[in-house]
Formats: structure tokens, C-alpha cells, sequence
């Protein structure tokens, strides 16, 4: 393998690293508040994409117009789903959520079927992303440097939130102990919500840069980079942030890297995640910098 | 006198129930000649389909463990059923990209056979997955057995000498008749009637109404769970494998999560919990899925032509599902069973409701 090719996957590991991490933050934010898979994380990611979409090719909006739109259209929706589908049922057994969870997931899938078409449609790439940088003897185009950086400076900002607001401290509060929580005077309710709208206005941004980089979506792109950012997240330890960005890059770089080195293993890339899941459950099940959680009996 | 006529009661009994099931097997055997190949196809769905729910309604609902690999126990049984009643000749057809590997290429096996085979095959891949899955506990447990399944969807696709890969199969033989389909309904329901019924039984509900408590009451929580977890694999083994000698071809692709989703919704409609109410809901679920079919379709209704909506069908089933688990969330079943002896209580219960009215 060239330097050049090397180099090249280099950047496509840290491109890939970035859209996982910053989907694997929405799962571990709702499963750190309210301990259930948010399978439905994955269609609004994608679901976000087309929202940015619609904006450029039928509403003619500028770029930066519709992809901000896009991300607050998209926090809303998060929202909403939380309100609608997981809300009446938080008293409820937690398997209860999770199969409603699994229901707003498919419904989201199949009306994007519905609503968008099945064909895949062309994302509109900004020529501005895709100027030609040169560096040490590869050209990339900006776009790889944008991602991973834009990430990087969303990262800065979600930790001010989290650790340094009052919000941050009444989502922490809440992931502690709900009773506690409003007893102190914290609205758990609002907490919630602020976290499933960073979640997926995060996803939003996801699934933008997303569209950027693959330049086509379709409704079903949501299912498996969710499944696989929701194993980022466990790998990472579930709960906490930074472990979900470190679960996103070593997945998005696992998956790079094992195409690259043993091309034959090419046709396992989607098992992959799931083996890394497994053997992460197996060996050590709260995630890299996950703490040890103890069972209330 | 009393204890004779309770024996002779009950062996009335035992010959009504083998007369019906008798006469029902006739029936169906009858119906697979004369009754439209279209209606056959749904029947014959309905049974396998009522089958497999049930199997996974053990692990996820009476056990409680909350599995959603059954797509993945049902592409197990689908390929060994399938390998192992293609005739060789057909096989040397179908795998032109790389040939079948030995002993699979030349023999074939009689249905029944096979079946059984496919069941032994699907419980040990059970037993491989759920050993290490089920010590994790409520969502874990749901990922980690839906990423065995699509591992071994993966595999499916990638071991070309043995799968045919991508491709799929085709040419299976079409075995799977009424008979066989509700033959595997009725064995899966008698299965479980009689699981629930045992000591074993109670456990399983034991583990899941309270495991730690079951624990402490010395009920072991690795076996039990093990067991339960195999037993479901064969079901969906079985029933992987009826499905495809029914449909005749299969690919890696059909075993995807949509499957499994629509298994568990199946089971979630009738009632994680209840035998009854799963036989049921899968059956009214598949009738369903093939009568919304039209949503999907273009057709004509007074002279407006309308196009097919793709995706329709599975928006009113996850809108279903979603009404029922966010207000009904036992299912319309929950985990009663409909029986003779309630319906006899219902009624007893109804007419003193009336003669005290009166009074």
C-alpha cells in the first residue's frame, strides 16, 4: 500500500470517525436520561438529510439556509418523538419503550418510503466543499478537513452545555435520579427534551455532512449507521460523551481499515460492528470509559 | 361412580379432541386440492407464521428475554432445509459461480427429515448465540442478538460454497402444504400449552416477572433461559425452513430485520404472554399484510387511477403497533388465554350478573 492510498484512508477513517461520533452522541445522551435504545436516532439522521434536501432542490434556499433549517426542523422532530412515543410510557416496563421505540423507527423508515420515494435522490454539494486541497502530495478536497473539524467544534460546545450551563446540570441531574432531581427543583420533563433536540440537531449535522460526503439518500440509509452509532456508543460506554466519540472513531476507523487491509474481508464491513459489540459486551460490558454500574435490586 | 365417569369423561374427551384434529387435517388436505392456490398461500402462511411467533413469544414473552434475532434462527433453518431437500441436479444449476461443497451436493432428503434437521441445526446455532447473549439483560440482550442475526446474514452472503451467497437459492422444492404448515402451528401450540403447564414453565414466568427472585428460589437462571432461548431458534428453525420449501426461492436478504419485525409485532398485537392470543394476531397479521397489499398496488376505483403507495402496508402496521403498546400495551390478549373453561366461566359469571338484576 502507497503512502498516497494510506494517507487517503487515513482521511476517509477520520471522515467516517466523525458522522458515527456525532450520531453515537444522540444514543448515549437518551440512553445516559432514560436508559432506552432510541432506535428511531437513526431516521431522524436520516430523515434530517432530507429535510436539507427538500430545502435546496425544491424550496431553492441557499445552502446555509436550508441546512440550518434542516437542523432545527430536525431538533423539533426529536422532540416531538419523544413526547409522542416514549413519554406516556415512562413508567412503563423499560421493554414497553424499547418496542416503541422499534415502532416510531420502522413508521419513520416507511413513511420516508412513502412520502420521499424509494429511489435515491441527489444530495446538493456546495462547490465551496469540494475545492481541491493539496497536502503532502495528496489532494482531498475540503470537505475532509470541514467534517472532522466541524465535529471537533460541536464537541467544545456540547461539553460547555452539558458541564458548565445550568440545563447541562439539570440533564446530568436527571440522568442521576429522576425523584431526586424534581425534588431539587429541576424540570425533568425539559430536560429531557433538551436532550433528545442536542441529540438530533447532532444528527441533523450527522446526516448533513453525510449527504455531503456520499451525495445520495435514501430512506433506509437510517437503520444500519444507527445500529452501528448505537454500538459506537456502547463501545465508548454508554452514558458518556466522550466514550461515544472515542466508540464513533475507533468504529468509523475499524471499518475503513479493515477494507482497506484485508480487502478480502470486504463483505463482512456490516458485521464488523456487531462482532466488536459482542466481544466488547463479553470482555467488558460498560464500554471503554464507562464506569461500573451496579444493579438496584 | 364418581372416579369412573371422570375416566370415562376424560377419555371422551381425549377421542373429541383427536376426532376434530383428525377431521381438521382432512379438511386441510382436502382444501390444498380444491381451494384456490391463492388462499392456499396465505393459510399455509398463516400456520408457519402462527408457529414461529409463538416460538419467539417464549423467549421474549414468557421468558422475558427480549430477543430479536429470530430472522437470523429463521435463515438457518430456511438453508438447511432447503440444501438438504434440492435435488443435486438442481444444485449443480444454481451454484454456477462456485460449486456446493461434497457431501452437501449430492444427497437429498426426504421433508420430514430435513425438518428435523433444520430444528437441531437452528437450536445448536441457538444455543451458540444465546449462551453468550442471554446474560445480558433487557436492551443489551436486544442488540446483541439482533447483531448475531445480521452477523449471520453476513455469513450467508460470504460463504459462497456453501450458500450460494448473494444469490440465494433457488428451485427449492415445494414441499410445505396445509398439512405440514398447520402441522407445525398445531405442534408449536401443544408445545407450549404443555411447556406452560410444567414446572419449567412457571419458572420461565418466574424469571421473568422477578429473576432475582427467582433466583433466590432456586431457579437457574443460565439454563432456564438457555433452553428457552433454544427451544424459540427451533421454532423459527422449523419455520425458516417451511417458509422456504413454501416460497421456493431464498436469498440472505429476505432474514433482515424487517422480519423480525414482523414476528414481533405479531407477537406484541396478541399479547407477549399469551398462546391464544398469538395464534390469533399472526394469523389476522398475515391475512392483513396480504389484504393491504393493495395499498401498495396501482389500481383503478371509479375511473381514478391511483397509484401504489410502496411502504403503505408497513406504516398502518407500525401505526398499529405503536396504538397498541402506547394504550393497550398488554396486546389485545394480554397474557390470558381464551379457553372453553373461561368462556363457561364468562358465561356463568354473565347469567348470575342477570338473575341478580332481576332479583
Amino acid at each position: 500500500m502507497t503512502m498516497e492510498i494510506f494517507l487517503q484512508n487515513m482521511a476517509n477513517g477520520i471522515t467516517l470517525g466523525s458522522l458515527y461520533a456525532l450520531l453515537a452522541i444522540g444514543y448515549t445522551m437518551v440512553y445516559g436520561i432514560l436508559r432506552l435504545i432510541n432506535f428511531a436516532h437513526g431516521e431522524i439522521f436520516m430523515i434530517s438529510t432530507y429535510f436539507a434536501f427538500y430545502g435546496t432542490a425544491i424550496f431553492a434556499l441557499p445552502w446555509q439556509i436550508s441546512f440550518l433549517i434542516a437542523i432545527v426542523l430536525t431538533a423539533l422532530l426529536g422532540v416531538v418523538i419523544e413526547r409522542a412515543a416514549y413519554r406516556p410510557l415512562r413508567d412503563a416496563p423499560r421493554i414497553s419503550a424499547l418496542i416503541s421505540a422499534i415502532g416510531v423507527s420502522f413508521l419513520m423508515a416507511n413513511l420516508g418510503l412513502v412520502i420521499f420515494g424509494g429511489r435515491p435522490k441527489t444530495f446538493y454539494r456546495p462547490p465551496i466543499f469540494q475545492t481541491p486541497i493539496e497536502l503532502g502530495g495528496v489532494r482531498v478536497v475540503a470537505l475532509f478537513f470541514v467534517i472532522p473539524a466541524l465535529t471537533a467544534i460541536l464537541l467544545v460546545a456540547l461539553n460547555y452545555i452539558v458541564y458548565k450551563t445550568k440545563t447541562g446540570l439539570a440533564m446530568r441531574a436527571a440522568q442521576w435520579d429522576f425523584d431526586t432531581a424534581r425534588l431539587m427543583g429541576v424540570d425533568v420533563d425539559r430536560a429531557i427534551s433538551i436532550t433528545f433536540a442536542i441529540g438530533s440537531a447532532l444528527a441533523a449535522v450527522g446526516g448533513i455532512m453525510w449527504g455531503l460526503r456520499f451525495a445520495e439518500i435514501n430512506p433506509n440509509m437510517g437503520l444500519f449507521p444507527g445500529l452501528k452509532c448505537f454500538i459506537a456508543a456502547v463501545f465508548g460506554g454508554i452514558g458518556n460523551i466522550s466514550g461515544a466519540v472515542l466508540g464513533g472513531f475507533i468504529l468509523g476507523f475499524g471499518e475503513i481499515m479493515l477494507v482497506a487491509f484485508l480487502p478480502g474481508l470486504a463483505g463482512y464491513r456490516d458485521a464488523f460492528a456487531f462482532i466488536l459489540l459482542i466481544l466488547i459486551l463479553l470482555v467488558r460490558p460498560t464500554g471503554l470509559l464507562g464506569d461500573k454500574q451496579r444493579v438496584k435490586i | 361412580m364418581m372416579a369412573r365417569k371422570r375416566v370415562v369423561l376424560s377419555i371422551l374427551k381425549i377421542a373429541a379432541v383427536c376426532a376434530a384434529l383428525v377431521l381438521f387435517f382432512l379438511l386441510l388436505a382436502w382444501g390444498q386440492e380444491h381451494w384456490d392456490a391463492y388462499t392456499v398461500r396465505i393459510l399455509n402462511l398463516c400456520g408457519i407464521y402462527i408457529g414461529i411467533t409463538l416460538g419467539l413469544n417464549l423467549c421474549n414473552g414468557f421468558t422475558g428475554q427480549f430477543s430479536l434475532g429470530i430472522a437470523g434462527f429463521m435463515a438457518v433453518g430456511a438453508y438447511t432445509t432447503a440444501l438438504l431437500t434440492m435435488a443435486p441436479a438442481i444444485k449443480q444449476a444454481v451454484y454456477f459461480i462456485e460449486p456446493l461443497i461434497y457431501p452437501l451436493n449430492s444427497i437429498q432428503w426426504g421433508f420430514l427429515p430435513s425438518l428435523l434437521m433444520a430444528a437441531i441445526v437452528s437450536g445448536i446455532v441457538g444455543f451458540l448465540v444465546g449462551a453468550p447473549a442471554i446474560r445480558f439483560r433487557g436492551d443489551y440482550l436486544a442488540i446483541t442478538t439482533l447483531g448475531f442475526a445480521e452477523i449471520i446474514r453476513v455469513l450467508f452472503t460470504n460463504i459462497v460454497p456453501i450458500t450460494n451467497g448473494a444469490l440465494g437459492l433457488k428451485g427449492i422444492p415445494p414441499h410445505t402444504n396445509l398439512v405440514w404448515s398447520w402441522g407445525f402451528a398445531l405442534v408449536c401450540v401443544a408445545v407450549m400449552a404443555r411447556l406452560m403447564r410444567s414446572g419449567f414453565g412457571r419458572a420461565l414466568k418466574a424469571i421473568r416477572d422477578d429473576e432475582i427472585a427467582a433466583e433466590a428460589m432456586g431457579v437457574n437462571l443460565f439454563s432456564h433461559k438457555c433452553l428457552a432461548f433454544v427451544v424459540s431458534a427451533m421454532m423459527a428453525g422449523v419455520g425458516g425452513g417451511l417458509l422456504g420449501n413454501l416460497i421456493t426461492t431464498i436469498d440472505p436478504n429476505m432474514f433482515r430485520f424487517p422480519l423480525t419485525f414482523t414476528v414481533l409485532m405479531m407477537a406484541v398485537l396478541g399479547g407477549l404472554g399469551s398462546i391464544t392470543g398469538t395464534v390469533i394476531s399472526a394469523a389476522l397479521v398475515t391475512v392483513a399484510m396480504e389484504a393491504l397489499r393493495a395499498l401498495e398496488e396501482p389500481r383503478v376505483i371509479f375511473g381514478l387511477a391511483l397509484p401504489g403507495i410502496p411502504g403503505m402496508r408497513m406504516v398502518v402496521f407500525s401505526v398499529a403497533l405503536m396504538m397498541v403498546i402506547l394504550f393497550f400495551p398488554k396486546g389485545f390478549m394480554g397474557d390470558r388465554e381464551l379457553s372453553l373453561d373461561r368462556a363457561k366461566s364468562l358465561a356463568t359469571r354473565l347469567r348470575r350478573a342477570n338473575t341478580s338484576r332481576q332479583g
